[in-house]
């Protein structure tokens, strides 16, 4: 399945890590203002290739990388890409809540100001604005100065999705953001993504069906490295083709 | 169990009161703000001023030296180099060799460099024989907190769009109570070191003015009072002793007290 002009398209993208082929030859696109999910079990490579997307990856030594990702038409394994701005494009959500060792406020006004905004009264607004996009802002607003890692998990989390947001990015990758969550964090984690696609482009691992059923408008599930079946969610859920897809989907592969 | 902490406790107990026993009552207020007169070690009057602040020029300096120098390597080796590259691997190693070799073996080294460069036996060389040795302990040190902090948060600060400078400098603030911690352990084993100093800073009555002048120090200020036949010249190494350990304590305090202060926001 293709689309005319996806933010995302991997190209002939085959990753091996330790000598071991992890992705084999992933050809998909991520379409604009979607939310597309990677479903699979566990080992499929689905949380590799979203770490492909902002080069999370090559950081560790043995890992070769062979292939093309093109965001917005540009090759980010390219010579002369930029990698941090290119990182900037892309909120990252991970499996736990790592928020930085400051206070609230600081966290929040930490890419920000990395990027240059350094007057306290613009702060401040960035602040309030993207705590309250993160529906946090009545939960902390009496603490702004307190730690971070005071909070609950759940805050955490989304403390994180307000961090991402505030340098401005169009993509948002998700690595399986609430796993780590009790129900009602997760449910207001679903709500935030929900409201989320009408802005940007939200690419999901996950491992529950159901998450995936509930969120996304298009899923691609992975099996063994290989991308088996892509399209929108209702196919892949109720009408799979694939007979892997169909195992997976009922249950008998997990 | 009971009966190993009962011996660690009394083993501390016991030098405590020993050095407190015998340099009580040699302890006076001349011991700690005057250099030493003439026939100070027959038993006239003075004190060792210039070996305690000797030994805190040396000691600061050399752990000031030491951050300086093993903070880089720690950053370069946890967040420059990939993970588990093999010169990260190598650094790692040559750390731990150094930590092992002896201090005596630093001081021979240190007084080589020193004849070598045609140096006198001097603060300066001090310093940097006593840099040499605590530099693998604030590596080892600080890059075992390094380590311990998840991978996570660099993916976090790189997601961020923060390079790798900055990466750092979030990691760095990870670690401030693992920092502290170093900062105490050479400090401590800088402070109390002998054999680093013996060749390198030499020994002297009078203050040192600049880097250039030897300079005296409170383990070789034990050293040789107590081996001095006159019993009240001895009691003065026991005070001397005991001045050693009361610095080494409230720097082990004040460490706990900011260690504590600084680490509010760690995750």
């Amino acid at each position: 399945m293709t689309f005319e002009s996806p933010h995302i398209r991997v190209k002939d993208l085959n990753v091996h890590i330790g000598g071991n082929h992890i992705l084999k030859n992933i050809n998909i696109d991520i379409p604009d203002k979607k939310l597309t999910s990677f479903i699979g079990p566990s080992g499929c490579g689905k949380t590799t290739l979203l770490k492909t997307f902002n080069r999370l990856l090559d950081r560790n030594k043995d890992v070769q990388i062979d292939g093309q990702v093109l965001v917005d038409g540009e090759n980010i394994y390219g010579k002369d890409i930029e990698v941090t701005s290119m990182r900037q494009k892309m909120g990252l959500l991970s499996q736990r809540p790592f928020p930085l060792p400051m206070s609230i406020y600081d966290n929040i006004a930490y890419g920000p100001r990395l990027h240059g905004t350094t007057k306290k009264k613009e702060l401040d607004v960035l602040v309030e604005h993207y705590l309250t996009a993160t529906g946090l802002w009545d939960e902390v607003k009496d603490r702004l100065n307190g730690s971070a890692a005071r909070l609950s998990i759940g805050q955490q989390q989304r403390l994180c999705l307000a961090r991402g947001l505030a340098v401005e990015p169009e993509i948002i990758l998700g690595d399986e953001p609430t796993s780590a969550l009790d129900p009602i964090s997760t449910q207001k984690i679903e709500e935030l993504f929900l409201q989320l696609k009408d802005k940007y482009t939200l690419v999901l691992v996950t491992h529950i069906l159901r998450q995936a059923r509930r969120l996304s408008d298009y899923i691609a599930f992975l099996y063994m490295g290989e991308i088996i079946e892509f399209g929108p969610t209702e196919d892949i859920l109720l009408r799979p083709k694939e007979k892997l897809t169909q195992e997976y989907v009922k249950g008998y592969i997990s | 169990m009971i009966l190993a902490t009962l011996i660690i406790a009394g083993s501390l107990l016991m030098i405590l009161y020993t050095i407190a026993s015998k340099g009580m009552q040699s302890l006076t207020w001349d011991i700690i703000s005057k250099v030493p007169e003439g026939g100070y070690y027959i038993g006239k009057g003075g004190g060792i001023l210039n070996a305690i602040i000797g030994s805190l020029y040396i000691s600061i300096g050399a752990t000031v030296l030491g951050l300086v120098i093993s903070i880089p390597v720690v950053l370069y080796v946890n967040i420059y180099a990939k993970r588990n590259s093999w010169l990260a691997n190598i650094t790692r190693l040559t750390f731990d060799v150094l930590f092992g070799i002896p201090s005596i073996v630093y001081g021979a080294f240190g007084f080589t460099i020193m004849v070598y460069f045609g140096l006198r036996a001097s603060l300066l060389a001090g310093i940097i024989t006593v840099t040499l040795l605590v530099i693998p302990i604030l590596a080892r040190a600080i890059d075992e907190v390094i380590r311990l902090a998840p991978t996570e948060l660099s993916d976090a600060t790189y997601a961020l769009g923060a390079t790798r400078w900055e990466t750092s400098l979030i990691f760095l603030r990870q670690a401030i109570p693992g920092i502290i911690t170093a900062i105490l352990l050479s400090f401590g084993r800088a402070i109390g070191d002998a054999a680093t100093v013996l060749f390198t800073a030499g020994y002297t009555d009078s203050i040192p003015t600049s880097l250039g002048q030897p300079t005296a120090t409170l383990p070789l200020a034990i050293f040789f009072q107590l081996s001095s036949p006159i019993e009240e010249v001895q009691n003065r190494a026991y005070a001397a002793a005991l001045i050693l350990t009361f610095i080494v304590l409230i720097i082990s305090l004040s460490a706990k007290y900011f260690s504590k202060k600084l680490s509010k926001h760690k995750i």
